[in-house]
């Protein structure tokens, strides 16, 4: 047993030297802000698509937007103020998500703040009926004892045999 | 035509409202003639099932006949129309739909009529609470949302044709599925009320139930998947899942819905979660006529929602109703629902059903709030706010993997109680190989630290093979138990489990089809996609394909007009396909619509799967040649193969069990060291 033990023990420290290797293996990729920027942003012609997934025919903005976007890149402006002069031209709706700002921050903490406060709660719940006593039903039969109990064990024992 | 199709829902309201009423009066006032009475009211509910199937069919004939002095005719058909897409006319509108519910709603209501036997009290509530849904969707028909209007002055050639989104084999059965599934939430809906109010004793009803509810999960699981298979086939832009609203509105009663079909087992085991379990079947139920709200009021937009309309408030005040009678009863005979157990351990199948169902609750929650936020920024600052995509997969997807975490724990977790030594046992194998995966997949070139995207993808990955290693290895050990004693092979010995419990061995049928699908969602942080114009034998790289443009050219056919092209597909220098993708117009709606070309690399690429995705964007108006964009979706086929496990389990699991077939060796068999369910 105890050299069952050992060797799960060397084996989860090789797994865990093995993912401490990786983890320092390549490095991210720059060239994705304009696809990482492009997706936090909404095509504004009306089809409630991302900006990089509209795919409307002849759409007259998804195609100018793009060019706006990599013009920004180009000019070395940051996400931000990328991001800021688009909502300044097209709008608040034209940003996929809400930002971090003002009443939009509750967009944010609403559902983790409903996490947590659920949590609490299963917790507390858990917690009360791990220490509060058995209700006896209004139906309840009395318990039984004696012989007839050892002819309820034989005939669960034979239906539970497999 | 259409005063056939407007009497008979007159009709079909007279007897809904007589059916409630009577059935309603018959259980107030128990007396000699109030069984008669009932029976009256039963009968009127099963003819409310012929009336409106007669309304429906007036509506598809018309339909068929061209009739278009019907404007519901008009606006969403028109003669060169393909016949499989005339019956396809009845739920393609506000007016049809509604009349669609009200039929489904009927038929639930026959088959639940037919078998009042069961249990006739029960049975009648549940009738009568039926009776008052659909007086509601007929009061709807004939005052607010009538199929069968008229139009006014000279009649039109021709209709405005269905739209183009529509015409697509799968919205042939997608709609009826996914109303299957909201309507079908009626039942459970019905009994629990019914058994709350007249203070049902123990737990038969959420037997009685349990069927009802697996069915309408399964419509239901089979609606939103193939809402997605649609999306992915004919929206074009590569994705299956964009977080639209209406996508949202089928997606929270299938959460919440799941969470009752776990946490009804503890009220049945256990008799626990008893408010609870009432709860979550109000709130579904509740939930399934929001998502009718939302999809037909206009208060969000959608590119699948109806247009804006009044019957918003119907709705809203439907909503009200169902709500406050909720409360009514459940503040008045709320002691009914007491908990006869304690919780035992923390570590057990009860308390993991607790989080399980926080778990979706919260998700359902979450999903809800993204999709309310615009209204309520609007209503706070004045200015509306988009919540897309982003939003939801940094919200919601944590929650979605801390599901999938519980999915991999809870079933080995006994009732009661769990030793730690039992957790040892069966969570090393399966969690050797979810690291071991999780190190392959980095080995393979994903760097979690590189993207979000791909952080969650590994843990995703762990987790769905987690689950799946616990679910075979449930099955293996139980086999290996039956095989020792009936000397069968172990596949056999799998069957003969798999008959003895299906509830349990479908329900792990159904959570190896979600790590499936799991699986084939994490594949979207791979997407690749390159954009070309294509003249002829002009080559675009995507991956390892080569696509090379060997032709294009146009068609007209009577309902549409289209471009398609001819993209001959190669992979190390072998050709290995031909795709046609094609872009239509619409004559009659005027409208354009893409039909993306999809390729599954199943030969090439075998379990790692890939989707070659072409759309046909349009035509260069300057030089004449087609715009044509690649996807290559790696894993989207799993998702589809998830899905149909998901519904292959939920089949097995609606199986009776088969009688316990008594082994010859005389030795009692040693019992699981898992809980069994």
């Amino acid at each position: 047993m105890r050299v069952r033990q050992g060797t799960l023990r060397r084996a989860t420290q090789l797994t865990l030297l093995c993912c401490a290797l990786f983890t320092f293996l390549g490095a991210g990729d720059e060239g994705a802000r304009f696809n990482d920027l492009g997706h936090r942003m909404m095509c504004v012609c009306g089809c409630s698509q991302i900006l990089l997934e509209c795919n409307h025919v002849g759409c007259k903005y998804s195609d100018n937007m793009r060019g706006e976007l990599m013009a920004a890149l180009d000019r070395g402006d940051s996400d931000d103020l990328a991001l800021q002069a688009f909502v300044q031209k097209y709008g608040t709706t034209v940003i996929a998500a809400p930002t971090t700002t003002g009443f939009n921050r509750v967009a944010w903490i609403m559902p983790y703040l409903a996490l947590v406060l659920g949590l609490t709660t299963m917790v507390l719940i858990v917690r009360t009926w791990r220490n509060r006593p058995l209700v006896p039903r209004a139906d309840a039969v009395a318990p039984v004892s004696g012989a007839e109990l050892e002819h309820f064990r034989e005939e669960a024992r034979k239906d539970t045999e497999t | 035509m259409s005063q056939v199709g407007s009497f008979a829902l007159l009709l079909a309201l007279a007897l809904s409202a007589y059916s409630f009423l009577a059935g309603l009066l018959a259980l107030a006032r128990p007396g000699p003639g109030s069984e008669r009475l009932g029976e009256t009211a039963r009968r009127a509910g099963i003819a409310v099932f012929g009336i409106v199937f007669l309304a429906a069919v007036v509506l598809v004939v018309a339909a068929f006949q061209d009739d278009f002095s019907i404007a519901y005719i008009f606006h969403h058909s028109n003669r060169d129309l393909p016949i499989a897409y005339k019956f396809a006319v009845l739920w393609s509108g506000q007016e049809g739909s509604l009349l669609f519910w009200s039929l489904l709603l009927a038929t639930y209501g026959l088959v639940l009529r037919l078998r009042h036997k069961t249990d006739a009290r029960l049975f009648a509530y549940a009738s009568v609470i039926i009776a008052a849904v659909q007086v509601f969707f007929l009061l709807l028909l004939n005052f607010a949302a009538h199929p069968f209007a008229v139009m006014t002055g000279e009649l039109p050639p021709d209709g405005n044709g269905l739209n183009p989104l529509l015409q697509y084999p799968e919205m042939v059965i997608h709609p009826p599925m996914l109303y299957l599934g909201y309507v079908g939430f009626t039942i459970p809906f019905a009994f629990a009320l019914g058994a709350l109010i007249m203070r049902y004793p123990g737990e038969k009803w959420i037997n009685i139930t349990r069927r009802w509810t697996m069915v309408t999960w399964g419509f239901l699981t089979c609606g939103v998947f193939l809402g997605m298979h649609w999306a992915y086939s004919v929206l074009g832009w590569g994705g299956y899942w964009g977080w639209d609203p209406v996508e949202s509105a089928s997606f929270m009663p299938w959460l919440t819905g799941t969470a009752f079909l776990h946490s009804v087992m503890m009220q049945e085991k256990r008799g626990m979660l008893k408010v609870w379990n009432m709860w979550l079947i109000f709130i579904t139920f509740g939930l399934c006529i929001f998502g009718t709200f939302l999809t037909r009021s206009g208060v969000v937009s959608s590119v699948h929602a109806f247009a804006q309309s009044s019957i918003g408030n119907w709705f809203v005040g439907f909503l009200a109703l169902i709500f406050a009678t909720c409360a009514f009863f459940y503040v008045k005979n709320r002691t009914h629902l007491r908990s006869e157990h304690r919780l035992e351990s923390i570590v057990s199948r009860e308390s993991s059903f607790l989080f399980n169902n926080l778990l979706f609750v919260m998700f359902c929650f979450t999903v809800l709030w993204g999709t309310l936020f615009p209204i309520l920024s609007e209503w706070v600052q004045g200015t509306k706010v988009t919540v897309g995509p982003p939003f939801f997969n940094k919200v919601a997807i944590p929650v979605a993997l801390l599901l999938l975490l519980l999915t991999a724990v809870g079933p080995l977790l006994a009732w009661r109680k769990t030793s730690t030594e039992s957790i040892k046992r069966n969570f090393m194998w399966p969690a050797i190989g979810a690291v071991l995966v999780g190190v392959l997949m980095m080995i393979f070139g994903v760097r979690p630290w590189a993207d979000v995207s791909y952080f969650y993808a590994l843990m995703a990955a762990m987790l769905a093979v987690l689950v799946a290693l616990t679910v075979v290895s449930e099955f293996v050990r139980g086999a290996r138990v039956i095989s020792g004693h009936t000397h069968q092979n172990l596949l056999a010995s799998m069957v003969h489990l798999g008959h003895r419990n299906t509830r349990r061995y479908g329900g792990y049928i159904v959570h190896f089809g979600v790590a499936v699908v799991i699986i084939g969602f994490l594949g979207s942080a791979f997407n690749l996609d390159q954009e070309k114009e294509m003249g002829y034998g002009d080559k675009m790289q995507i991956g390892p394909y080569t696509l090379v443009c060997r032709s294009y050219t146009q068609e007209d056919k009577p309902n549409y007009g289209s471009e398609w092209a001819i993209i001959d597909v190669f992979r190390n220098g072998k050709q290995i396909d031909t795709m046609y993708p094609e872009r239509r117009f619409y004559k009659a709606s005027q409208q354009t619509q893409t039909m993306p070309q999809i390729h599954p690399t199943v030969k090439e690429d075998f379990l790692l799967v890939k989707d070659l995705y072409l759309v046909y964007e349009g035509l260069n108006q300057d030089t004449g040649r087609p715009i044509i964009k690649a996807h290559l979706n790696p894993m989207v086929p799993w998702i589809w193969a998830g899905w149909m496990l998901m519904v292959f389990g939920t089949i097995i699991a609606l199986v009776p069990n088969a009688v316990p077939v008594r082994l010859t060796a005389p030795a009692r068999v040693q019992a699981a060291p898992v809980g069994a369910d």
